[in-house]
């Protein structure tokens, strides 16, 4: 198994800057917009973008949730191992409320829909986007496609890409892997 | 760890810790999910679940159908007391026919003891035992051990006292599989006429004296007098039984602290429990009920995973 490195920390500090940048383009103050992590891998991209916007660029009151798609899922009993179930953690309602879905890689897009369909138990909101660390372009299996995307790669079917976080690997990077 | 180690839900000794411990990880995010503004999931889409009750229920029936169709399942219902049952129809058939109509799980609640296990080796759809006689109930004592476990934050250690009836009571038996299970101390009082002449050989001790047995424990299970299932007299008056096993508010209050009072439900309120202690603070009851749906999604969801298209 071969690895490439596609890109290092530094690359990730000046990706989430220029994410958190064009999120204040479209948002201003935040007021009627939620952060929503997909867990479990979106959701350290989504604490790191929410810890960034409130730090570097002063926005207070930054409403951030996580959500868990497990259960909304279209893979259910079609996999060899089961789902593993995490928590959701949304402490509001997102009626009538601007949000941005949050995940590290954009595949399939199958998670994507999978989520569509969970934040609709939270109330109906005004519109969705969707934010990506990396998006896989050409192997959609769905129409989805981000609004604001860190990185584009073409990576083949059979690579992986992986994504690593200091809160976890101890270390930010993105990474190619051949199996 | 994943998935259960067991194929059907027949009754807790069947199970390991490991089991418990997924069921309840999986129950607290279902939890969440039950307190939702819309508080469904479409996970069991293409699963059919049979409900068959071939004995009453109130609470059980409903927590379970509430639990499928939160799952998003599609659920059928059958109550024996309406049924060709009445007719001489066998068990087998009964089940046969209604798996004929293409039903992935069933729920039974039967009054034969191991009913739901004969029913597992000749059928072929996975069982979850409701209640089976004076056997087990399963779901019951998972939900009363998550119950512990959310308002003590763990079961593992705690002395918990099964107060009552427990001869006639399957709940009672499970219990004391489960809370063993999971690490905690358990011990039965009630008349000796209804302790089960074998319990010792369970690891549980006995207490006749009711303030003894409070004053030992963290929890205090207590159960309903079945009345119905009593074919001889087995203490001389409900009175009496009162006098002696009734948890009142004086005996509580005179305890010197505060235990946990948990009951399965229905109550006969004023028997074994007086209304001011089933409604106070220590009680726990009602929130028995709320987990009980989350406890049942979890092992629903977890054995539906099992099936295969």
């Amino acid at each position: 198994m071969s690895r490439k490195t596609l890109l290092n920390s530094k690359d990730i500090e000046i990706i989430l800057h220029r994410l958190a940048c064009q999120l204040i383009e479209n948002h201003n103050d935040f007021s009627n917009t939620v952060l929503i992590g997909l867990q479990p891998r979106g959701s350290f991209l989504a604490t790191r973008l929410a810890s960034l916007l409130k730090t570097e660029y002063q926005i207070k009151n930054l409403q951030l949730g996580f959500l868990d798609i497990t259960f909304y899922r279209d893979d259910f009993r079609r996999r060899d191992a089961p789902l593993a179930a995490t928590a959701t953690d949304i402490d509001f309602l997102i009626e009538g409320k601007q949000v941005v879905l949050i995940d590290d890689v954009l595949f399939s897009g199958r998670s994507i829909r999978a989520a569509l369909t969970a934040i609709q138990s939270y109330g109906r909101p005004e519109h969705i986007e969707l934010l990506v660390l990396i998006d896989r372009r050409f192997s959609r299996h769905l129409p989805i496609q981000p609004n604001y995307r860190g990185r584009q790669v073409d990576a083949i079917n059979e690579e992986k890409v992986l994504v690593t976080w200091n809160e976890t690997h101890k270390k930010d990077a993105v990474y190619i892997e051949q199996k | 760890m994943s998935e259960l180690s067991v194929k059907h839900l027949l009754g807790i000794k069947y199970l390991n810790a490991n089991d418990i411990d997924l069921i309840f990880k999986t129950a607290d995010h279902f939890k969440e999910v039950i307190n939702r503004p819309i508080k469904k999931v479409p996970s069991l889409r293409d699963i059919t679940i049979a409900n068959l009750f071939f004995e009453n229920s109130t609470r059980t029936k409903l927590s379970f159908e509430l639990a499928e169709k939160r799952l998003s399942a599609d659920v059928i219902n059958f109550s024996a007391s309406q049924s060709s049952v009445k007719k001489g129809e066998t068990l087998i058939d009964t089940v046969n026919n209604i798996l004929s109509m293409k039903v992935d799980i069933v729920v039974m609640r039967h009054p034969n003891v191991g009913a739901g296990v004969f029913l597992s080796k000749h059928v072929d759809a996975k069982i979850i035992n409701a209640g089976d006689g004076t056997h087990e109930h399963p779901t019951q004592a998972l939900l009363d051990s998550y119950s512990i476990r959310e308002k003590l934050g763990s079961v593992k250690g705690k002395k918990i006292v099964i107060v009552g009836d427990v001869l006639h009571s399957r709940v009672a038996l499970s219990n004391i599989f489960a809370l063993q299970l999971q690490g905690a101390k358990v011990k039965v009082c009630g008349p000796t006429t209804l302790i089960p002449k074998y319990i010792s050989s369970l690891g549980v001790e006995v207490e006749t004296n009711l303030k003894k047995a409070l004053e030992w424990c963290d929890v205090a299970n207590v159960l309903r007098v079945q009345h119905e299932r009593m074919d001889i007299k087995y203490f001389p008056s409900t009175r009496e039984y009162t006098q002696l096993f009734g948890i009142n508010k004086e005996i509580l209050d005179n305890l010197g602290k505060k235990i946990v009072i948990m009951h399965p439900g229905p109550i006969n309120r004023g028997v074994e429990i007086t209304s001011d202690v089933a409604d106070s603070n220590e009680s726990i009851i009602l929130n028995q009920v709320e987990n009980g749906v989350a406890v049942r999604m979890a092992i629903i969801y977890l054995l539906a995973q099992q099936i295969k298209r």
